[in-house]
């Protein structure tokens, strides 16, 4: 149960491991550094998916190899981030729209001019 | 474990933990709610992907347990205050 992985498997693992902590920092300097809040909205995307990507794998890798059986279960997270990410990020899209509508801000009009503003009570 | 995948590790912990002190600088200087809420949002996605390269540290499954549960309720919150910027209240 308990021996060592083959050395070309760790490295692996390293590899993805430290290719998603780099993902994940360059989301974050992008989150910090945008100065518009709908370009900060794109940054934490890479964190959410590639980033994300690479952990599980390695996870998923590490696990197979160490178990000596086919170890899937880390990508489930991939497919529950692939589902919540893009809501939240609608979600928060139209908030912010809304909000910039109602202090009058510069942010995209309506389509049609016909349109009904969006619901806000 | 190898010296090589020990060192990753912590290489990568350090490296998710500077991301997530980033996304609380934005956290306490967001201008608006919104970026608030953004910055929430990547600091939980940050804390599950800890638990991920903690559980491959310790070679435990109980970690990625731990993973889903942060990835759920971090959804829930996020869309929760989402809806909450949008509307003003939550319970219709």
């Amino acid at each position: 149960m308990n021996f060592a992985l083959p050395s070309w498997i760790e490295g692996i693992v390293a590899l993805l491991l430290v290719a998603g902590g780099l993902l994940a920092l360059t989301g974050a300097i992008g989150l910090l550094r945008y100065g518009d809040f709908f370009r900060r909205m794109h940054p934490p995307a890479l964190a959410t998916t590639l980033s994300a990507l690479c952990v599980t794998l390695a996870s998923s890798i590490h696990f197979s190899v160490l178990e000596q059986q086919l170890a899937l279960h880390p990508l489930l997270i991939n497919a529950l981030l692939a589902i919540t990410a893009p809501v939240t990020t609608v979600l928060l899209a139209r908030a912010a729209l809304a909000r910039g509508r109602d202090m009058s801000a510069d942010v995209p009009p309506p389509l049609a001019a016909n349109e009904p503003p969006p619901q806000r009570r | 474990m190898s010296a090589l995948l020990a060192a990753a590790i912590v290489v990568t912990l350090g490296l998710y933990s500077l991301a997530m002190m980033l996304a609380v600088v934005r956290l306490l200087r967001g201008p608006q709610a919104q970026d608030r809420v953004l910055a929430l949002d990547f600091l939980y996605i940050n804390g599950m992907l800890i638990m991920l390269v903690l559980g491959i540290r310790f070679s435990s499954g109980m970690y990625f347990v731990v993973a889903l549960l942060i990835a759920l309720f971090g959804f829930v919150g996020s869309a929760a205050l989402a809806k909450f910027l949008l509307r003003g209240e939550l319970i219709e």
